[in-house]
């Protein structure tokens, strides 16, 4: 395998998402989103009935891609070793609260860049948001804050999410009754899925972590991580300038509650530096062999659900009463889980 | 006597965080054991940025990096 230093490694990773986020809208994929994890483990939460919204039902073939794209870097790295039992449960909690923080923001935090990167100001807040989510998290890490040690597994533990992953390739091509597809706001399936199984492989190289990049200069003042966010936000920016997509003055499917945009991603980032890993990383560890973080990926999937059927996620219109509640309720339950998860 | 410090079967960013309080205690001599290339590598970047020399052993499945300030 072709040797790059990590530095250049986390910055290609980080560059070619981002011209990718912008490119695939071009392709068809919901303008202002693109390729928003946790927006997609949504859509693929409608396809198999989680939820009943119709218009974000679909199985998106990026996620696909990450998960397999990362299962063989691994294991052509052989880097597919299967771990967990760190507190498993505790971990698919957090996640689902992850995930319907996302959800009232309007997108992960990889949305959230794409966002600012295609001239939407209302990313601001959520940017905000996830700084100071992830500063409280390292103030839990440094107070003791830990989920246990993880522990080999037999090799089915690991899997488990690449098989479900394929399985859903399989619904998704076959397109039985019973599953959701949105026909409209999609780029095809075959450029969703390379452009997945690309920056699957590269994130399995690189660890690109939207969250890390922010928690490793509050934790640690390292900003190896950071060049993966900063190489996304500038190429997704230059993209959209040459596409004619910055700053149309439409900031499709996002709202201006600030306050909720900025407790949504709170959350994300808080949440994301309790189980060591945003979102997007959380789905790339799932593929080659984490176990912990197959459970994480499963926990935003029913987190989305819930998101959606007991109304918490926002809307272009606003966010209900129901999301801030939500939103409350998952600080309270990060609380409880931090402060009674501190060893000394 | 050098700092041990067991890494193994954390999270990140935890293998990082314990190095780096051990650093910051001013320990001259580290010895971190990690089983996980993630934790090797980062513990290594940490400890080389933070002006300490890193020799890594690989032993089975774990690595023992001995760190040594510079």
């Amino acid at each position: 395998m072709v040797k790059i230093k990590p530095a250049w490694m986390v910055l290609l990773a980080g560059s070619l998402f981002g011209i990718f986020f912008a490119v695939l809208t071009k392709f068809g994929n919901p303008a202002n989103m693109g390729t928003c994890l946790v927006c997609f483990i949504r859509d693929i939460a409608g396809a198999v009935g989680l939820h009943h919204i119709g218009k974000v039902s679909y199985i998106r073939t990026e996620i696909i891609g990450f998960i397999l794209g990362a299962c063989v870097a691994g294991l052509i790295a052989k880097e597919f070793k299967v771990v967990g039992g760190s507190s498993p449960i505790l971990r698919f909690i957090i996640s689902a609260f992850v995930a319907i923080g996302a959800l009232v923001f309007l997108g992960c935090p990889i949305r959230m860049f794409g966002r600012l990167a295609g001239g939407d100001p209302t990313g601001f807040a959520g940017l905000l948001g996830l700084i100071v989510g992830a500063w409280i998290g390292v103030l839990f890490l440094k107070s003791g804050f830990m989920l246990g040690r993880t522990k080999e597994q037999s090799k089915a533990n690991g899997w488990v999410i690449p098989v479900f992953a394929l399985f859903l390739f399989v619904l998704l091509l076959a397109k039985p009754s019973f599953i959701t597809l949105n026909p409209k706001g999609h780029a095809p399936i075959a450029i969703s899925l390379v452009v997945g199984l690309i920056v699957g492989i590269l994130a399995q190289r690189s660890r690109l972590c939207f969250v890390g990049g922010i928690r490793d200069i509050i934790l640690i003042r390292d900003f190896h991580l950071f060049q993966g966010l900063f190489g996304f936000f500038v190429f997704c920016l230059i993209v959209n300038l040459l596409l004619g997509q910055f700053n149309s003055g439409a900031y499709p499917i996002a709202h201006t509650n600030h306050l909720a945009s900025f407790l949504g991603l709170l959350l994300v980032g808080w949440g994301s530096t309790l189980i060591g890993g945003c979102p997007f990383r959380q789905t790339v560890l799932a593929g080659y062999g984490n176990t912990d973080s197959g459970i994480s990926f499963l926990g935003m999937l029913v987190g989305a659900g819930f998101a959606h059927n007991f109304l918490l996620a926002g809307k272009p219109s606003g966010v209900s009463i129901h999301g801030i509640i939500g939103m409350v309720v998952g600080i309270v339950v990060f609380l409880i889980i931090g402060f009674t998860n501190c060893v000394r | 006597m050098a700092k041990e410090i067991d890494v193994r079967g954390l999270s990140c960013p935890q293998p990082v965080f314990l190095t780096k309080k051990a650093i910051d205690a001013g320990e001259t001599e580290i010895i971190v054991t990690a089983d996980d290339m993630v934790a090797r590598d980062n513990v290594k970047r940490l400890a080389e940025n933070s002006n300490y020399n890193v020799q890594i052993e690989e032993k089975g499945e774990e690595f023992i990096l001995n760190i040594i300030k510079k």
